[in-house]
């Protein structure tokens, strides 16, 4: 892959006065839907404003699909960003608000109406688009800021906690909404606490903590690179007992454990290839039924608690 | 200018003058405005219900208030005061209300954005003190009826209003560019502008190198009527050669574009940091 095709940060640092954003953070996000996952306070605020051009690096240096955050008359045509804050201009209805800044990109006054139309439609807006923004709600007003986000067609999206405030129907939809913007092959980075709807929709994940980038890449291979932690493995067979028993004849199985209605056994094994290869072994020998056989922690709730322990804060 | 710049700027001064004419949050600056017509409004009517009153003071007296109130009342007060209301708030107030990331984030030149607020700006306080000095100019002498019209239309009145109307468009030009600039630069911008409305004060009692330094000097010596100053203040006043008015215009004209020039320097740099 090309710079132009990447969001790639080399050794940027960024700090407020003594109080550290990000330190040293290298990086190349491919396109797809990119989570950015840790405990606030992590950086992941800080890692979307810094390629939004909204804040400078302190050091370092940031390229956007090859554009650089300090121009914004050329970041701006390829970036749509939905930001955390809960704030809009004045007097503004949603059509307005939307219609005034796409005026501001230089678009023409038919080009606005009509992209500011189909944002609306997009994010199912199109009701309460004469209604003045301050009379919306938290959900509207969230779904209002994301249409403004995507309205002039980007190629790059960053979603700062995206899904606050939105009812299961709106989030079901805005989630479409990423997953539709990554199959384009256009870039979407966003910022999430609720890990389970990030496992859900993300192509590949950041990790962060005080202000370091602690893994990056699709889960599974980040799981993968965990080898101190014994992988979990679930098998659901007719006979688990059996199984764990010939299984516990190998160094590598740590742990066997059969919960549920009997037919689940819980694996950890601290090499996940040999297992597999070793269970291929014991179907063939022995005849038995297995159902289902699936990795129980490669999400991203298991890997950032392995990476980064039962640190506080929200995650 | 290409036409994507025009557009965006048709579009920055659209809002702005929406938020910047039209706002609820400004109802002290019109009041600052509409203060003096509401006088000049109130002499007017009490002379004509009272004619007799006109005896005692004659045309030149209201010419020689009208220069002391523009020169105090509007130019020491009300441009300085509304341009702080108008001009700081364009990128400070966005800032406050933590709305400005939605411009930063628009494939839009900052120096296009700079002008375009001035721009807006600008245009609220030509309208609202450019405005009510000319209405106050036309009602004060009013009730001198033919004698005034004469005064404007046959007379210097006219020449006197076109100097009233630039000196005062240009108090708005140059304060306009001072505030946009602090409001940009200063997280508490009304520090700053306190220093300029102390030093702008003093200014008449500085010496006269000192007094150049200055916005306050090279409008007073725009207005065409000579200010009078009342005792005791008077033999305070160090006197000084008057400048050019040519040099004046283009010397605040020059040092507007200079602080716009610094403001969109400024902006072009600039972070959004909502103190989170």
């Amino acid at each position: 892959m090309t710079e132009n095709t990447l969001i790639t940060f080399a050794n940027v640092s960024r700090f407020y006065g003594e109080v550290l954003g990000i330190n040293k953070v290298n990086l190349s996000v491919p396109p797809g839907i990119t989570s950015l996952v840790g405990p606030n306070g992590s950086g992941k605020t800080t890692l979307m404003n810094l390629m939004s051009g909204l804040l400078r690096p302190t050091q370092g240096q940031i390229s956007v699909l090859g554009v650089p955050p300090d121009h914004p008359e050329k970041l701006g045509r390829i970036l749509g960003y939905c930001t955390q804050f809960d704030a809009f201009p004045k007097g503004l209805t949603g059509w307005q608000f939307l219609y005034s800044f796409l005026l501001l990109h230089g678009m023409s006054e038919a080009e606005s109406r009509q992209r500011a139309a189909a944002a609306l439609e997009r994010v199912n807006m199109m009701d309460a688009a004469h209604r003045l923004v301050a009379a919306y709600s938290k959900g509207m007003r969230q779904r209002i800021k994301l249409a403004q986000a995507v309205a002039h067609d980007p190629q790059v999206l960053v979603l700062d906690e995206p899904l606050n405030g939105l009812d299961p129907m709106a989030r079901a939809e805005t989630i479409a909404l990423f997953r539709e913007w990554g199959d384009k092959g256009r870039h979407v980075i966003v910022s999430s606490h609720i890990l389970h709807e990030v496992d859900r929709i993300s192509d590949q994940v950041i990790l962060l903590s005080h202000g370091y980038v602690v893994a990056e890449g699709q889960i599974q291979g980040v799981r993968s690179e965990v080898k101190e932690q014994p992988m979990q493995i679930l098998v659901r067979c007719d006979r688990p007992a059996d199984l764990a028993a010939r299984l516990f004849q190998q160094n590598h199985v740590v742990e066997a454990k059969i919960h549920g209605d009997g037919r689940n056994l819980l694996l950890r094994t601290k090499d996940a290839d040999s297992f597999y290869l070793l269970l291929n072994r014991i179907v063939l020998d022995s005849g038995l039924d297995v159902e289902s056989v699936a990795p129980a922690d490669d999400d991203v709730n298991s890997v950032y608690q392995y990476l980064i322990g039962g640190e506080g804060g929200t995650v | 200018m290409s036409s994507v710049w025009l557009r965006q700027l048709g579009a920055v001064l659209r809002l702005e003058w929406k938020k910047t004419l039209l706002s609820k949050r400004g109802w002290w600056i019109y009041l600052l405005a509409l203060g003096p017509v509401a006088i000049t409004m109130l002499h007017w009517l009490i002379e004509v219900q009272h004619p007799v009153s006109s005896s005692r003071h004659s045309l030149g007296d209201d010419s020689a208030a009208y220069a002391a109130m523009f020169f105090f009342f509007y130019l020491r007060g009300a441009i300085f005061f509304g341009c702080i209301g108008i001009f700081n708030n364009l990128f400070r107030g966005e800032m406050l209300e933590k709305t400005l990331h939605y411009y930063y984030l628009t494939p839009m030149r900052r120096e296009l954005l700079v002008a375009g607020k001035y721009l807006a700006g600008l245009g609220t306080a030509l309208v609202l003190f450019v405005g009510s000095a000319a209405a106050s100019f036309f009602l004060i002498g009013r009730h001198f009826g033919p004698a005034y019209s004469d005064y404007i239309w046959h007379g210097p009145g006219l020449s006197q209003l076109g100097w009233y109307c630039l000196t005062a468009a240009l108090a708005c030009a140059g304060y306009g560019a001072v505030f946009l600039m602090c409001g940009l630069r200063y997280g508490n911008p009304m520090i700053p502008a306190a220093v300029v409305f102390v030093w702008e004060g003093i200014n008449p009692f500085l010496p006269s190198l000192l007094q150049k330094i200055s916005v306050i000097h090279y409008l007073k010596g725009l207005i065409p009527v000579e200010v009078p100053i009342p005792p005791p203040l008077n033999v305070m006043v160090v006197d000084t050669d008057a400048t050019p008015a040519w040099v004046a215009i283009f010397g605040l004209l020059a040092v507007t574009v200079l602080l716009l020039a610094y403001s969109a320097l400024t902006a072009r740099e600039g972070e959004i940091s909502y103190g989170e």
